[in-house]
């Protein structure tokens, strides 16, 4: 139900998430935050059911957090994404799985900007560009003919509301609400907020 | 085992193996990235394929290089490429009963004897050893086929490029969970070239 999109432009990566909480037929909540902040330059998108979600997003920056008290430095993003990796490769052979889907966004010197696919399996693949959910199936297209290697901020971002917009447009499930951030070397910010009008 | 979709082939030649795979990695019907390593270098003259499931080839990938590297601290050497058969062997049957997802091929020139060395196991790690060719993935059939048509004994090794080549260009254009691309090792006791080939991206 949920759509998580990303993108990477030459000196940031945009990632943007859905905003709606739905249980069953109900929406309760249509301005959540599927970000989370896992370092300076370090953030996902992460979608799921039951409650995993969240919980799997405030393990993950808990223990991204205490790796950097313990080891004086942070994880940059592929050791990030590796560690995330592990840790879904084991749940999901064990009793009860996370059941997640994710986007890992992030900068840093050595990699210049990253995005991470990563699904409940322990799937990882690094991507110029993907997305989860059924808005993939409307959006990898889009991003097929419109991403080029060395896209801008704003070239990015206007490749993002495009996904957006026909989301909107032909998906039956209603998404109003979506969140769009950027990760670059100056951190994680909020981009956008295309909220539905109360 | 169809959930991503792959292709892995190995071939012996005169003096020199190659091993080729495919590239995409997609959820069933959904393609989500065209460079998806499979095939993995385990020491300078071996290399090791995997097919499966995404994950289990990541994981058993990581947990094949961490014996390969304790084995080569241990004895001051590499492992040679029927021993690495034995390994993976024993780390794929180490979980017979809740298995990895995952078919190795294992392709390699014995550093000692300079002899070129194939094998395949299934996914608990039961081996063969054929003397002209293993094929994994989706494609099975389809590379059977192509590999029974075109493999000849005694390939030299531009020959045995232009002949794996074909046979699985030709293998995954006839299977829909494989292809977008595909990369060829040859390995000669004296060095590995590595070429990309370029296919149908569909």
């Amino acid at each position: 139900m949920e759509s998580l999109l990303g993108i990477t432009a030459n000196d940031c990566v945009i990632i943007a998430a859905d905003s709606t909480t739905a249980h069953s037929i109900s929406v309760m909540k249509h301005d959540q935050t599927k970000m989370h902040k896992l370092g300076d330059n370090l953030a996902m998108v992460i979608s799921g059911n039951a409650g995993d979600p969240a919980i799997f997003g405030d393990f993950m920056q808990k223990n991204l957090a205490l790796y950097k008290i313990k080891n004086q430095y942070a994880l940059g993003p592929h050791g990030a994404a590796h560690y995330i990796r592990r840790t879904l490769a084991e749940s999901i052979r064990s009793r009860r799985p996370y059941s997640v889907s994710l986007l890992l966004a992030g900068m840093s010197e050595d990699e210049g900007s990253a995005l991470y696919y990563m699904d409940y399996l322990g799937s990882l693949a690094k991507i110029p560009y993907g997305a989860h959910g059924y808005g993939a199936y409307f959006s990898l297209s889009i991003m097929d003919r419109l991403h080029k290697e060395d896209c801008s901020r704003d070239e990015a971002i206007a490749i993002i509301r495009e996904c957006i917009k026909e989301i909107q447009h032909r998906l039956i499930i209603n998404l109003p609400s979506f969140k769009i951030y950027a990760v670059s070397k100056d951190g994680v910010e909020e981009v956008e907020d295309l909220s539905m009008q109360e | 085992m169809e959930m991503n979709g792959s292709a892995v082939v190995a071939m012996v030649g005169k003096d020199c193996v190659a091993i080729a795979a495919d590239r995409r990695f997609g959820v069933q019907a959904q393609t989500v990235s065209c460079d998806f390593q499979k095939i993995f270098p385990m020491g300078d003259r071996v290399f090791v394929g995997l097919t499966g499931l995404a994950t289990d080839i990541i994981t058993v990938s990581q947990r094949l290089k961490f014996r390969s590297n304790i084995y080569k601290l241990k004895e001051h050497r590499e492992l040679s490429p029927k021993t690495l058969t034995a390994v993976i062997s024993n780390l794929l049957y180490e979980r017979r009963f809740g298995p990895y997802f995952c078919e190795p091929i294992v392709a390699g020139v014995d550093s000692t004897t300079g002899k070129p060395y194939i094998s395949g196991c299934d996914l608990i790690g039961c081996p063969v050893e054929p003397a002209d060719f293993v094929v994994a993935g989706t494609s099975t059939d389809q590379l059977f086929g192509m590999c029974e048509a075109v493999w000849k004994p005694d390939l030299a090794p531009e020959e045995l490029f232009e002949t794996i080549s074909q046979a699985i260009l030709s293998a995954v254009d006839r299977d829909a969970l494989a292809g977008w691309g595909a990369i060829v090792h040859i390995i000669e006791k004296d060095g590995v070239t590595t070429r990309t080939l370029k296919g149908r991206m569909d």
